[in-house]
């Protein structure tokens, strides 16, 4: 009775085992990198949803009397314009925090998009089996046999250019990747005791793959969406680049740097900020993914 | 052995129908017909229009046109080209060779400053040198590689003026290609040295931006499988044995280290040949992925049609041949499964 008394933060309270979530975050503050991606992508996320505040200039104003203005720190830079302007006069800082927009919807969209296919498909084939197994395991070794730009860059010119487009054709390519992913846990879990306690209680198939297996196979699928926001990205803007993803003006980065190859060698800025937003971006994904991978892996954790 | 590439030869062939199905179905989801295509922009009367489609078999049923497709595949017609008139299959072999030197020279370049810098950084596990290698990894892993080939421009090209920013070679350079790889025919030629130069400087940005991604790769996995071997007991008693650092480290554990190494090389195909069509586009390179890029530009839906195809049948012809090869030293795979 004494011990219920006492306050939690003494050697009872000490003594339970952390939540899972606390346990989580344990293992995942200790990895720096980890840390800094998140909180990168956390002020992406801010400065995307507050770009109206956050940007000096609308993102398609035209100032015609600063065409081509380098970076402030440069001679001849404006302070208005911290980033400098492009061939047409827009701040290109204020492009760029409106970009963000695009590449983290972009990220959303393809991520929930292929996740949610490939999970079912990944489920199907583990808790099926048989036929059913063979035919989406061949139809993703099909889409595999392809490399993937080139068949994202043929699906756009199949459906046209444009940016929902190019989300779908992305989106399809990474699909054999969650797939996969899927089945493999699926056929790890498959056989435990718990899935045939549930069988014998009498779950139908439905429940038992997507209530009692699905959430077993969370952990790879989270690192695997993680890493799959910067393939998305990655690859959004590669199509943007090559004039197959979003068109101009819109001010996606790959499409930014597509509008300034022309001007490579004459301002240098035009090209370089856009590209270092993409791989800032990109680099944060795959370092929460990394870190993610670490944390939520009980193989790596007693190590 | 034999029965182990009849195995994998198996596997193959649904993989095989599946993709040309799927370069056949492509090509007629493209809004308008294919006659209306050919035609282009100026059209075509419906009575030729009806007479057309009979001619080219298009009134059959799709079944049908997929099996005379098939047949037209397996004996190498892939159709001609509509800008060019030539078939695609000849265009294709005739820029081929442009890939692969480009691909071959960024692999190369990838394994040979990707493996040791993951050795290193496995021996070094900890100290700022690892941390380096790692960071540099993960940052190339992340690179948009149409921006990094872009500054690669800017430095190298504009600031320093070292290297040309497009094609294989110097205008000035006007030789017979017997091999269809430059640095090759280059020394055939009559000045092998300022050509083999010239065409030297035309490949090392195209093969620097193409090979970072894969040399990212190669160093995070050879650092992964060396950490993994040098914890190994055998690893260990060869220390023991009071052999030097260099000999455990280069001869018995790198030689177990380099398997799960070469599986990363083998399924980096598709990545490069992804890179290759934004390299080839931004150094004007005259391979596979520019010509691609461009007949997409042109709408010449039977030179995309047949670029797919033979593209993905190369990834799957090498995907096989290192199978293969894996087999032959990996004894385990040979037998299992």
């Amino acid at each position: 009775m004494a011990a219920a008394e006492l306050p939690d933060d003494t050697l009872a309270g000490k003594g339970r085992p952390p939540g899972p979530l606390a346990e989580f975050w344990h293992y995942f503050s200790a990895n720096g990198g980890a840390v800094a991606g998140l909180v990168l992508i956390a002020l992406l996320f801010l400065g995307s949803i507050l770009a109206g505040f956050v940007a000096p200039h609308d993102p398609a104003e035209q100032f015609r009397d600063h065409i081509l203005s380098p970076p402030v720190w440069q001679a001849g830079g404006s302070g208005s314009f911290l980033l400098g302007t492009d061939a047409v006069g827009r701040d290109i800082l204020s492009r760029l925090v409106f970009g963000a927009r695009y590449s983290l919807l972009i990220g959303s969209i393809v991520v929930s998009l292929s996740l949610c296919l490939g999970v079912v498909l990944g489920l199907l084939a583990g808790y099926a089996g048989g036929i059913v197994e063979t035919i989406i395991l061949r139809l993703m070794d099909i889409l595999m046999s392809i490399p993937a730009l080139l068949l994202a860059i043929v699906v756009v010119a199949i459906l046209g250019p444009g940016l929902i487009n190019a989300m779908i054709a992305v989106a399809l390519v990474s699909l054999p990747g969650y797939t996969r992913l899927t089945r493999a846990a699926v056929l790890a879990e498959i056989r435990r005791d718990y899935v045939v306690a549930s069988q014998v209680v009498g779950a139908g198939h439905l429940r038992l793959m997507f209530m009692v297996i699905l959430p077993n196979c969370a952990a790879p699928l989270i690192v695997q969406a993680s890493l799959g926001f910067s393939d998305a990205i990655l690859n959004t803007a590669a199509l943007g680049f090559l004039g197959l993803g979003a068109q101009p003006p819109a001010s996606e980065w790959g499409t930014m740097l597509a509008d300034s190859r022309e001007f490579v060698l004459r301002a240098w800025w035009v090209v370089t900020f856009p590209g270092l937003a993409i791989l800032l971006t990109v680099l944060a994904f795959n370092l929460l993914g990394d870190g993610l991978r670490d944390a939520l892996d009980p193989k790596l954790k007693r190590s | 052995m034999l029965s182990f590439i009849v195995r994998r030869l198996a596997i193959l062939v649904p993989t095989f129908l599946g993709v040309t199905f799927v370069a056949f179905i492509l090509i007629r989801l493209v809004p308008g017909d294919p006659i209306e295509m050919m035609a282009g922009e100026r059209g075509v009367d419906p009575a030729r229009h009806a007479m057309l489609m009979t001619q080219y078999g298009l009134d059959r049923p799709l079944v049908v046109q997929y099996g005379i497709f098939l047949g037209h595949v397996l004996s190498g017609n892939l159709g001609q080209s509509v800008v060019t008139k030539q078939p695609v299959l000849t265009e294709f072999l005739s820029l081929f060779p442009a890939t692969v030197e480009l691909s071959l020279a960024a692999m190369l370049l990838a394994i040979l400053v990707g493996l040791p810098a993951g050795i290193l950084a496995a021996v070094k596990r900890g100290t700022p040198l690892d941390h380096l290698v790692m960071g540099a990894s993960l940052t190339g892993y992340s690179m948009p590689i149409f921006w990094w080939a872009l500054l690669l421009i800017i430095v190298f090209s504009g600031m320093l003026g070292w290297t040309p920013v497009s094609g294989r070679i110097d205008l000035l350079y006007y030789f017979d290609q017997p091999t269809g790889f430059m640095l090759i025919d280059s020394l055939l030629s009559d000045e092998p040295v300022d050509a083999f130069l010239s065409a030297l400087s035309h490949l090392a940005l195209p093969a620097i931006a193409l090979a970072t991604i894969p040399m990212a790769i190669i160093a995070r996995q050879t650092r992964s499988a060396m950490l993994e071997v040098l914890s190994e007991d055998y690893v260990r008693t060869a220390r023991a044995k009071g052999l030097s650092p260099l000999r455990v480290v280069g001869l018995h554990a790198l030689r177990n280290a380099l398997i799960p190494v070469i599986t990363v090389i083998g399924l980096q195909l598709g990545t490069l040949f992804s890179g290759a069509i934004l390299t080839e586009t931004i150094f004007a390179w005259p391979g596979i992925g520019k010509w691609l890029i461009e007949a997409i530009g042109r709408r010449d839906y039977p030179a995309v049609q047949g670029g797919l195809l033979l593209i993905a049948v190369t990834v799957m012809l090498v995907n096989l041949a290192i199978d293969l090869l894996y087999g032959l030293v990996n004894p385990r795979i040979r037998h299992g499964g």
